[in-house]
């Protein structure tokens, strides 16, 4: 790894007790990622990110701002990306996904706050992540009650704008999201000093479009039999998505769709035939959790597609290119994400219909169902999930878990259990 | 043929032989090494039936300390191998709840030992072997005691799912006078209603079983009567449900 720590220092970085995690990270990955057999070379891009992660990129983001632009941090997939690259800005998906993080976020939140709300903010807390350091502002949202709450804790450290998600999706919902998104243009051209237009808008729809295309092809060659590449290998890529340049995202993504399609074309699986075609469904999986994906796969079977926001919910939809004014951009761009189906929204029977055609595309042979501790909105919506596909005779078992390691053999027995059962 | 199934539980050790339709089985505590307490039980079983090393067929394992255990020909979960073993002992029972020392789990079979559904506590110690011996220490007692020594009579309900919570709670209530069999009978309510809870989330069928080393505590079996109001199978041997599962499984898929 090439030396950043003068640019850590610079951040001001706690490095005493990074230096911890830079210790423990290889280690882990390695362990769970380089230990896998034929991976796509498609990989090798993303296996460098891994091993340069505070390193690279928030230096390219550090550039950056030399050069005056700025960096938006983002937490949530319905924060429309497309605003912030239109005014020359970046945006950058934060949230934390390592037990590492925890305790700093326990210091200020209560105990029972999802691992994924207390690493985010421990991450910044605790000043060990510079991706937390680097934005010029945070881009909330009020979601969860876990997040609205947590921003309060964070807004006498950092500037942030909250955008209000609406909880329902009839058509004023969609007419207020609207209005939530004109907001935040001229919050993003304020940051930014950059005046956002018909074309620049019309640019940066195409690129995250762009993104969103590759990382569909990626996830449709998963739906061959036998699957091209890990669920792992396909987590790994979506979570480096949310902070890498839309562009050379989309670069990488297609590269190694390139490569998984010829892989198609050839037969070659990284599982044999006849393997257990798992999806995960439930919350989101921050970099670097891969603890249920690597329970699954090294017990033989194979996450084929994840129903959550570090999975197709990230990229399902497209905004419609076709508008020609600013106002009817902005239409589609709300139209666009209001198509997402998260837990937050009631009713929410369309993230239902969801899982079940996702199910059929990629060949499902059974669900797990997850969501993170002390998530209300997803363990509760896990009741209704479990109703439906036990109507539709889909398979389904429901885990809650954390980021941290205690409960690895318990959940090992179950998913291996879960995996008895379905091989009969 | 002849073949052994262990289970090798984060508190006991079990293990069955089987040999042309007679059986031995042992227990032991597992100590600090599944692997030797795995290989203790191969030489006490082969010490009691007589039979040497070579002739076993096959050995499966399962249980909590299954994947350290290196010798087995096949690791299967103790899921699959209480369905099956209680299959065997009463093939009427639909439903099978296992209290074990680091988890309880709910499982619903069909005929055959044929598992359709199972539910497994998250992490989380509460309705689980390992609560009563926090508490048990609490109360100055061993958890072997504390089946005999409850009083349902006074019983002193515990408010607090949580290990840590309730343990101060029993000792707030030892110090405000209460009786110490009051107090065990809350206990023991708390853990059916939590185990309870989960077997009905997924729909309890009769008949119903207890198996796991939490069964021979007749406190237990007691209050998951009272909470899910049906009567309870105890099988005389409900340790060794796991392990005879193993040695029937191995017997049948090579
Ligand atoms: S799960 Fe919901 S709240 Fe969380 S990132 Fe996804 S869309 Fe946002
Ligand atoms: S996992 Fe649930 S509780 Fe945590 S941030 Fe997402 S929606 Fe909120």
């Amino acid at each position: 790894m090439a030396d950043y720590r003068q640019m850590w220092t610079d951040l001001g970085m706690d490095l005493e007790h990074h230096d911890v995690l830079c210790e423990v990270l290889p280690e882990a990955f390695g362990g769970v990622y380089l230990t896998q057999q034929d991976r796509p070379k498609g990989m090798d891009f993303y296996d460098f990110v891994v091993s340069e992660i505070h390193g690279v990129r928030p230096a390219e983001m550090l550039q950056h701002q030399e050069e005056g632009g700025k960096v938006f941090g983002t937490f949530c997939v319905y924060v429309p990306d497309e605003v912030v690259f239109a005014a020359g800005g970046i945006a950058a998906g934060l949230c934390g996904g390592s037990q590492f993080w925890v305790s700093g976020g326990e210091k200020v939140l209560p105990a029972n706050t999802c691992s994924l709300i207390k690493a985010s903010i421990g991450a910044r807390l605790d000043k060990t992540c510079p991706f937390f350091l680097i934005p010029d502002i945070y881009v909330g949202e009020n979601t969860c009650d876990g997040k609205k709450k947590a921003w309060e804790i964070l807004a006498g450290e950092v500037p942030l704008h909250i955008i209000d998600v609406p909880q329902m999706k009839r058509d004023r919902d969609v007419a207020a999201f609207e209005a939530e998104i004109r907001d935040f243009i001229k919050v993003v051209e304020r940051v930014t000093d950059k005046k956002i237009t018909v074309e620049s808008l019309g640019e940066a729809i195409k690129l995250i479009n762009n993104k969103r295309r590759a990382l569909q092809r990626v996830y449709n060659a998963r739906k061959a039999s036998p699957v091209p590449i890990s669920g792992k290998d396909a987590l790994l890529v979506t979570q480096i998505n949310f902070y890498d340049d839309p562009a050379r995202a989309a670069q990488m993504a297609n590269n190694l769709a390139d490569e998984l399609e010829q892989r198609i074309n050839n037969a070659i699986g990284v599982f044999p035939d006849k393997t257990l075609r798992i999806m995960i469904s439930g919350t989101p999986m921050a970099i670097p959790n891969w603890k249920l994906h690597h329970i699954v796969e090294s017990l033989g079977a194979a996450v084929v597609v994840e129903e959550s926001c570090t999975g197709t919910r990230y990229f399902e939809n497209l905004v419609d290119e076709s508008a020609t004014t600013l106002d009817e951009q902005i239409r589609a761009l709300a139209e666009r994400y209001m198509k997402t189906n998260c837990a937050c929204f009631t009713p929410n029977a369309a993230r239902i219909d969801d899982i079940i055609r996702l199910t059929d595309e990629y060949q499902v042979d059974g669900i797990i169902d997850i969501n993170l501790q002390f998530c209300n909105l997803y363990s509760t919506e896990s009741y209704l999930i479990k109703q439906v596909m036990k109507e539709h005779n889909i398979p389904i078992m429901h885990i809650e878990t954390d980021y941290s390691e205690q409960d690895f053999e318990q959940l090992r027995t179950r998913v291996e259990a879960f995996l008895e059962m379905l091989r009969k | 043929m002849i073949v052994i199934g262990i289970d090798i539980g984060s508190v006991a050790a079990k293990a069955y032989i089987i040999s042309n339709g007679s059986h031995h089985r042992a227990m032991i505590p597992t100590g600090w090494s599944p692997r030797e307490a795995g290989q203790a039980l191969i030489d006490q079983l082969l010490d009691k039936s007589g039979l040497e090393r070579e002739r076993v067929e096959r050995i499966y394992v399962t249980g909590y300390g299954r994947v350290a255990f290196e010798q087995a020909d096949k690791t299967v979960t103790e899921i699959k191998c209480h369905a099956r073993g209680i299959a065997e002992l009463y093939p009427e029972v639909r439903t099978i709840i296992d209290i074990g020392g680091q988890d309880s789990k709910v499982i619903r079979i069909e005929e055959l030992g044929q598992v359709v559904d199972f539910a497994m506590n998250d992490k989380c110690a509460a309705g689980t072997g390992r609560f009563l011996q926090v508490m048990a220490t609490a109360l100055g007692l061993d958890v072997s005691e504390l089946g005999d020594a409850e009083n349902p009579g006074q019983m002193q309900t515990i408010s607090s799912m949580c290990t840590v919570f309730a343990e101060s709670e029993i000792i707030g209530s030892l110090a405000r006078g209460n009786s110490k069999g009051g107090i065990i009978a809350g206990l023991h309510q708390s853990v059916g209603k939590r185990v309870a809870a989960m077997a009905r989330r997924m729909g309890i069928k009769e008949q119903v079983a207890f198996t796991g080393g939490v069964a021979i505590n007749p406190g237990v079996k007691r209050a998951l009567e009272e909470e899910i109001r049906t009567r309870i199978i105890v099988p005389e041997a409900c340790q060794y449900t796991g392990a005879l599962g193993a040695a029937l499984l191995a017997l049948e898929n090579p």
